[in-house]
């Protein structure tokens, strides 16, 4: 029988729901496996030992009372150390916001309190989420669990690895240009990024305000959509969230999975990774999002190929908004009112103490975003950098648009390459840019896109993207699952347990 | 002439001989919503530093604002009393700058997609009207405020340390820009007060802000600049910050056109600046120069959709204005029976709602006009405080008029009544009853008061008998003199006529 820590998260709420497993024995489970392992695979920043027992305990005691329960109740849940938690340390990965305790809870944690779950803790990231490997945090290095001399994807990395290796069985996110879906991908996670305006960004702290969006990953589709509508939802409190109700996605889920796909209209992206565009792709990685092509095909989808050409442009445009806007979302950090201050000591005036404390307080990876920023924002250069950086954004939307005249969905591979090892590419910011090379178009325009595992190169995890229509996060639950399904069934076993079967990161 | 400060000055009149003013105006108003900009906080004014904030107006990692509606509301409705175009679009903007009052590193503002644009006001300055072009009127949020401990003058040189309070910030606010404002000659600066006393009026008509500039609720930014009579360019401006009651708009234009007279005259050049008013020497220093421009890097806010006021929305709003001040003058001049110049001033004064509220109490406008108008401008003028700030309601003036016309009292008694009130010591009624100010009734002291009177003064008793009755008025004034004041002299002259005349 497989370790409690390796079971999906809806079997384990089934199980806490039916009263076989109390949440303190699968918390407990949890932290003795965090306490064995985290130090060699570096998924957490913070890890709520006594009070998530202490929660667990409450949850028990209250479900044996026979009170009312969240849908979640007791299951444990790991967030990224980006979204604000009362009275829990919280860093976004970087050293100037050391020692903060938040004195409130963003809406998703709030949420996923109000479902019952028991935060585990916060897990690493790259700071201010910038970057594609975990190796930007301030803090430690993550490694992942299929081989913890590789890297575990970014900025998400600390979820990815966290789940990957049995230290959560779930976990939230956040994608600004691909930092959900690459990390899921190259741990073999499902890792989803809602339509931009589903899920509440009050309490994310933001890196891009116009892309930045909360979503889960997990080791199931149909745990993905579980706590994707645990969190999803309008939010007064953010004036940027829609207000539409979630499609059922759980439910899309589950019907996927009977893998009947007759009817459905499947675009292969030429841009990303098709033909003239396989530079920078590795050969495992494009055989297998074929393979998984020829499978939908197999189970009746009609597959073409679609040419979305504004998409060679999505790096360097999101290279200017997403930096012009952290410019200004990271000005808050000057030591004033939260985190560390440097410098207080009554010889040096304010703007010292602000520049020297930004200057200690962030990494060289957000200082190079937030020079950039600044320059495409100042005045002589906005058209020229900013301003036209939206236009192309336009352009890809409407790409998008045409696009899904003829189809319902668009896949792709999420990342390039598979997990690269650590230290490869820190000192080659291009290169590291690349990671988000197909994760990028579906951000800056805003639209929902999901990353299944669909097999293995070179014994490491290769993830499917599929792309949907704004508010079409179903469409993207329902082929995942089907895809799941039969790489499941053709393997006999879950995607996860081949790593287990591998001896995992232990 | 040179003042403590160092400014060579040029007499105000000689100014105008060799140069031509421009003025322009920036006028902040902090609205009335009881929640601020973005978030859910109290406004109220005088609190307890830092007990009306929340993670968003301070600013905290991961907080998102909301639009209040209401402040956006008004915004529209002083657009409209200004006649300005009403966006159909428009956008926040962020306005980034560091400083320890702005929680987030900038200022949610409005940039080139402000809600309204291109209305004016019309004032009028000695009869004559200045048309003042409006530029754009937009939506932003306040700042918090800085404490400066320690120091001697409540600046930030000189002090041990700084408190923020942030209170304040996040509060709605509205800007008014103005189009520069050239044509003015002499009159510049009171065309600049007499603006900022119109749009004063015009909001707090609208019921969008108590426009209380003591308690900077409204601020002016005042610009000044010369040029040579005749010249095509006009010069460089200075912007006056702090600027917080009408008087001082007046004052610090008139300053600024002396000093930037006096350094052109001796061959500088101004230098483009921001300045600070002195309340107390009604003097201007330099404060930070606009020379090296700060870049605030404008960018559209990301957090905040764009506003798009439905059109049929703006039209009722702009069906539902109240009557404006201009109109209200207007009617009530004729109503009242003011002069222009009356009424001119008791707009400068800011005291219309005080004739308007003691004439809805019940009194004359003729009573209403006389006392404001009168005694309580004179009092008012005399100890150095407004019209409005003095220690009496409309009520009580209508009260007081009521107490005349019934010949309670007369006119030099309620003075006296109205010395008390002042004083706090109650209301006209309480007052009178209190000092025993009533007038005299036909009571035995008065009849030998009067008897008294014909008897002490057989030769004005014989002129009057003979017909010359204008005499009986000494016959009046001794009996008003017996009895201190307190008889009513229509009263007295009946009574005199009754024993002399027959």
């Amino acid at each position: 029988m497989a370790e409690l820590t390796e079971l999906d998260a809806v079997e384990l709420r089934d199980r806490l729901a039916s009263g076989e497993l109390s949440s303190v024995e699968l918390t407990r489970a949890y932290l003795d496996r965090i306490a064995a392992e985290d130090g060699a695979v570096g998924a957490y920043l913070h890890v709520e030992g006594r009070a998530a027992l202490q929660r667990a305990g409450e949850i028990d005691t209250a479900r044996l009372a026979g009170e009312e329960l969240g849908p979640l109740a007791g299951l444990p849940v790991a967030l990224k150390d980006v979204f604000v938690t009362e009275g829990v340390p919280t860093t976004s990965g970087s050293k100037i916001l050391e020692g903060w305790r938040p004195p409130y809870d963003a809406t998703v944690a709030g949420r996923l309190k109000d479902a019952g779950t028991v935060l585990l803790g916060k897990t690493n990231m790259d700071e201010f989420a910038m970057g594609s490997s975990t190796e930007n945090s301030a803090y430690r290095v993550t490694r992942n669990p299929w081989d913890l001399a590789r890297i575990p994807g970014g900025s998400s990395g600390g979820s990815s690895a966290a789940v990957a290796g049995g230290l959560a069985p779930w976990a939230l996110g956040t994608d600004t240009g691909g930092s959900i879906r690459q990390p899921a991908a190259v741990t073999g996670l499902v890792g989803h990024k809602p339509t931009y305006g589903s899920v509440s960004r009050y309490g994310l702290i933001a890196f891009s305000s116009s892309l930045d969006q909360a979503g889960p990953m997990a080791r199931t589709v149909l745990d993905a959509a579980v706590l994707h509508e645990a969190i999803g939802g309008h939010d007064p409190r953010d004036s940027t969230s829609i207000d539409a109700p979630l499609p059922p996605l759980a439910e899309c889920a589950r019907r996927g999975a009977t893998g009947d796909l007759k009817g459905l209209r499947v675009g292969v992206v030429r841009e990303l990774g098709g033909e003239g565009h396989t530079d920078g792709y590795e050969e495992g990685v494009l055989a297998r999002v074929a393979e998984a092509v020829q499978l939908m095909e197999g189970m009746g989808a009609e597959v073409r190929e679609v040419s979305c050409p504004s998409f060679d442009l999505a790096l360097p445009a999101y290279y200017l908004i997403a930096p012009s806007e952290a410019s200004s979302n990271l000005a808050r950090f000057e030591g004033m009112r939260f985190g560390i201050r440097v410098a207080d000591d009554g010889a040096h005036d304010l703007d010292e103490v602000m520049a020297l404390t930004r200057e200690q307080g962030f990494g060289p990876e957000v200082k190079r975003r937030i020079i950039l920023g600044t320059y495409a924002l100042s005045a002589g250069y906005y058209d020229a950098y900013y301003g036209q950086a939206q236009k192309v954004r336009t352009l890809i939307t409407r790409d998008f648009t045409s696009a899904f005249e003829d189809v319902d969905v668009l896949v792709s591979p999420v990342t390039p390459t598979v997990a690269f090892p650590l230290g490869t590419r820190v000192d080659d910011p291009l290169a590291m840019y690349a990671a988000d090379l197909c994760t990028l178009p579906a951000s800056l325009a805003g639209l929902p896109a999901i990353s299944v595992p669909c097999g293995l190169s070179e014994g490491l995890p290769v993830g499917l993207q599929i792309m949907a229509p704004a508010l079409a996060d179903d469409r993207c639950y329902s082929l995942a699952a089907a895809v799941e399904a039969a790489l499941d069934s053709a393997r006999g076993s879950r995607f996860l347990d081949q790593l287990t079967t591998a001896g995992g990161a232990a | 002439m040179t003042t403590h400060t160092g400014d060579r000055l040029v007499e105000f009149a000689e100014v105008l001989t060799r140069y031509e003013p421009v003025i322009g105006l920036e006028t902040h108003v902090e609205l009335g919503t009881a929640s601020k900009m973005f978030c859910g906080c109290a406004t109220t004014f005088g609190a307890e530093p830092n007990t009306q904030t929340c993670p968003v107006c301070l600013g905290l990692p991961g907080s998102l604002p909301v639009a209040n509606a209401a402040a956006v509301e008004h915004t529209i409705r002083i657009g409209l009393a200004l006649g300005c175009r009403i966006a159909s679009w428009s956008r926040f903007a962020r306005k980034n700058y560091f400083y320890p009052d702005i929680p987030k590193g900038f200022q949610t503002s409005q940039y080139d997609e402000p809600l309204c644009t291109a209305g004016h006001l019309d004032v009028e300055v000695d009869g004559e009207t200045y048309r003042v072009e409006i530029e754009r009127v937009h939506l932003e949020e306040d700042t918090g405020k800085n404490l400066h401990v320690g120091g001697a003058t409540g600046r930030i040189h000189g002090a041990d340390h700084s408190l923020v309070d942030f209170n304040r910030a996040g509060i709605p606010l509205v800007e008014i820009v103005t189009r520069p404002i050239p044509g003015a000659g002499a009159k510049a600066p009171e065309v600049a007060r007499a603006y900022v006393t119109e749009l004063r009026e015009i909001v707090q008509a609208l019921g969008a802000s108590d426009v209380r500039m003591e308690q900077g609720s409204l601020r002016c930014d005042v610009n000044t600049s010369l040029a040579p009579i005749g010249s095509l360019e006009w010069g460089t401006r200075t912007e006056t910050k702090n600027v917080n009651s009408l008087r001082s708009v007046e004052r610090s234009v008139r300053y600024e056109m002396r000093r930037q007279a006096a350094v052109l005259d001796a061959g500088g050049r101004v230098l483009q600046e921001t300045r600070h008013f002195h309340e107390d020497t009604g003097s201007t220093s330099p404060g930070r120069s606009k020379e090296e421009a700060t870049d605030y890097r404008y960018f559209p806010e990301p957090d905040l959709v764009p506003l798009a006021p439905d059109a049929a929305w703006v039209e009722k709003l702009a069906a539902d204005l109240p009557e404006l001040p201009a109109a209200r003058r207007a009617r009530l001049m004729e109503e009242w029976g003011l002069s222009a110049t009356e009424m001119q001033w008791l707009a400068n004064a800011g005291a219309l709602g005080l004739v308007s509220d003691t004439v809805a109490a019940g009194a004359t406008p003729g009573d209403a006009r006389k006392w404001w108008l009168g005694d309580l401008a004179r009092r008012a003028n005399e100890t150095g405080v407004e019209l409005t700030d003095l220690a009496v309601t409309p009520a009580q003036v209508a009260e007081l008029a009521a107490l005349v016309r019934d010949g309670k009292i007369n006119d030099k008694l309620a003075r006296q009544v109205l010395d008390g009130v002042l004083a706090g010591d109650g209301g006209p009624d309480e007052v009178m009853t209190a000092r025993g100010l009533v007038v005299m009734g036909e009571s035995d002291e008065l009849v030998a008061a009067v008897e008294a009177a014909i008897a002490g003064a057989p030769d004005v008793v014989e002129k009057v008998r003979g017909g010359k009755v204008q005499a009986l008025g000494a016959l009046v004034g001794s009996v008003m003199k017996a009895t201190r004041g307190k008889a009513d002299a229509a009263t007295v002259k009946r009574m005199l006529e009754e024993r002399v005349i027959g």
